[in-house]
């Protein structure tokens, strides 16, 4: 990962893009944590991630943002909801693990958008087709990733589905219905 | 009983077996279903890292139909991921009351409107807290006796919110799974998370997961799930998870049916990717009781 990027500086506007998901949104999360670690020793990927649940929050507290968006620990986050259930101060940890994805889509290195795409594309196809069509999802997001491993790596369940029957898609009827609605969000969240 | 039905995308396709078992048990428990027309995707797990109003925007557009096509209706949702996308569109507009009207300006594009009447049930609260384990057992005609079922809940059905069972120490399947005849299996990992999407992103995290569910399971002759992501993980990637000894797994409903009497193919047991001969054997070899047996001589 990059380490010589300069911090990332939120200007306002930015916050409005990544609605809800500004610094400063996210800050307001966490505030009140007292550092107990229950949300680390609760989460069940904890073992993966490099840097701690609790040691996130204290970062952001201290506006070390920079550091937080170099870790990979927000997209370890599976959102069970296991530190959120626990968390003797009440925090929504594991919405502000999610705003953390959507602060790195719009303002991390190209490493964190790359990460960001599989949710990007789940969306894109959402839009498309009204209802997920898993097989195009699943297309589009390989062809997004440009790794040409990824498509080997689920051709084991790619062909158990096949055999069940269970690789089609959909009806298409639901097709395009959510255009509006997307474009609606869209504009409401680039309002100034 | 009636309630509005949302199958999610999932029901539709790779858990096609989740709908017709519900759809097929809760037909003989005397339930009926009102399907939403035009219900679209609720944005699944990931809507939320692309956008915070889309995640609350989409769901509430089937909650809206749902007010509109079948008012009066609780809204009964089989997948845990969508349980929770639509429920949070109610707990979150009472905690931020500028959001209503910011949802409803997104509805607005298709002349839509989302007033928080419906409520939201899972199919678990609906089988443990409207139909109950005695229609359960009134409604079986054979005694799952001698099988040992391992009830997993995941994760989102009951958290954050707990509004049906012990978050910390799920329990609403162990009636249900009691008043078929069958031994409940006394874990800790049913509400251990089976890794989720990281399945896609990050196999090897979510492997370790599977595998260690797995193995506390290792005593059941079928694991049990409440959601099409939770039952894709437990059943496509044992062997990926180093699994040497294939483990069943199976939707509650298609449980409930068979001990209904219902066939294999009713329950639509052949789209499972995990289920071992030594299941089938032993289901098949349960004894009948109760008048509506249907026999069903399928061999291993
Ligand atoms: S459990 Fe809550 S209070 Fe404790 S460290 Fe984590 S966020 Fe802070
Ligand atoms: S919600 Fe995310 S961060 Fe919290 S315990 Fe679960 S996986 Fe870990």
């Amino acid at each position: 990962m990059n380490k010589t990027k300069p911090p990332i500086s939120l200007t306002p506007a930015a916050h409005q893009r990544t609605l809800d998901g500004g610094l400063v949104a996210i800050q307001d999360l966490v505030r009140s944590c007292m550092q107990c670690g229950t949300c680390t020793a609760s989460c069940p990927n904890a073992f993966a991630m490099d840097l701690a649940p609790r040691q996130v929050w204290r970062l952001l507290l201290y506006g070390l943002t920079q550091e937080v968006l170099q870790s990979r620990t927000f997209w370890l986050c599976s959102a069970c909801y296991t530190c959120t259930l626990r968390c003797p101060r009440g925090l929504p940890l594991t919405a502000a693990m999610a705003a953390l994805k959507r602060l790195a889509a719009a303002e991390g290195d190209a490493v964190n958008r790359k990460k960001a795409l599989f949710y990007q594309e789940f969306m894109r196809n959402v839009e498309q087709n009204g209802r997920i069509q898993e097989m195009g999802f699943m297309c589009s997001y390989f062809l997004a990733m440009h790794n040409p491993m990824l498509p080997l790596e689920y051709t084991p369940l790619g062909l158990k589905l096949l055999g069940k029957g269970k690789l089609h898609l959909g009806g298409g009827a639901q097709r395009g219905r959510l255009g509006p609605l997307f474009a609606k969000v869209r504009s409401m969240e680039e309002r100034p | 009983m009636k309630y509005a039905y949302y199958p999610g995308c999932s029901l539709g396709t790779s858990a096609e077996e989740y709908d017709v078992s519900t759809r097929e048990v809760l037909r003989r428990l005397d339930v009926e279903l009102a399907d939403i027309p035009d219900w679209t995707c609720c944005g699944a797990s990931a809507a939320e890292p692309v956008s915070r109003l889309l995640t609350l925007a989409l769901p509430a557009r089937n909650l809206a139909l749902a007010e509109r096509e079948a008012a009066g209706l609780d809204m009964l949702v089989p997948c845990s991921a969508c349980y929770l996308n639509h429920l949070r569109v109610g707990r979150e507009c009472a905690a931020d009351r500028a959001l209503p009207g910011r949802i409803n300006e997104a509805l607005g594009a298709e002349g839509l409107h989302y007033a928080g009447k419906v409520r939201v049930r899972h199919l678990l609260d609906v089988l443990a807290a409207d139909i109950g384990p005695e229609a359960l057992a009134a409604h079986a005609s054979r005694r799952l006796e001698g099988l040992t079922v391992a009830p997993y809940y995941g994760c989102q059905v009951l958290r954050p919110y707990a509004l049906f069972d012990d978050a910390e120490h799920p329990r609403s399947m162990t009636p249900l799974i009691s008043a078929l005849g069958a031994q409940v299996l006394d874990w800790s990992m049913g509400g251990r998370c089976c890794g989720a999407s990281l399945m896609a992103t990050r196999r090897d995290v979510a492997l370790a997961s599977v595998a260690a569910i797995l193995e506390a399971a290792a005593g059941a002759d079928v694991i049990v799930t409440v959601c099409p992501m939770c039952q894709m993980n437990l059943e496509a990637y044992q062997s990926q998870a180093h699994h040497a000894d294939t483990i069943s797994v199976l939707y509650l409903p298609q449980l409930l049916g068979l001990a209904f009497g219902l066939s294999d193919d009713q329950v639509l047991l052949g789209k499972n990717l995990a289920v071992t001969d030594a299941l089938k054997g032993k289901l098949h070899a349960c004894p009948t009781a109760g008048p509506e047996r249907q026999t069903t001589p399928t061999g291993g």
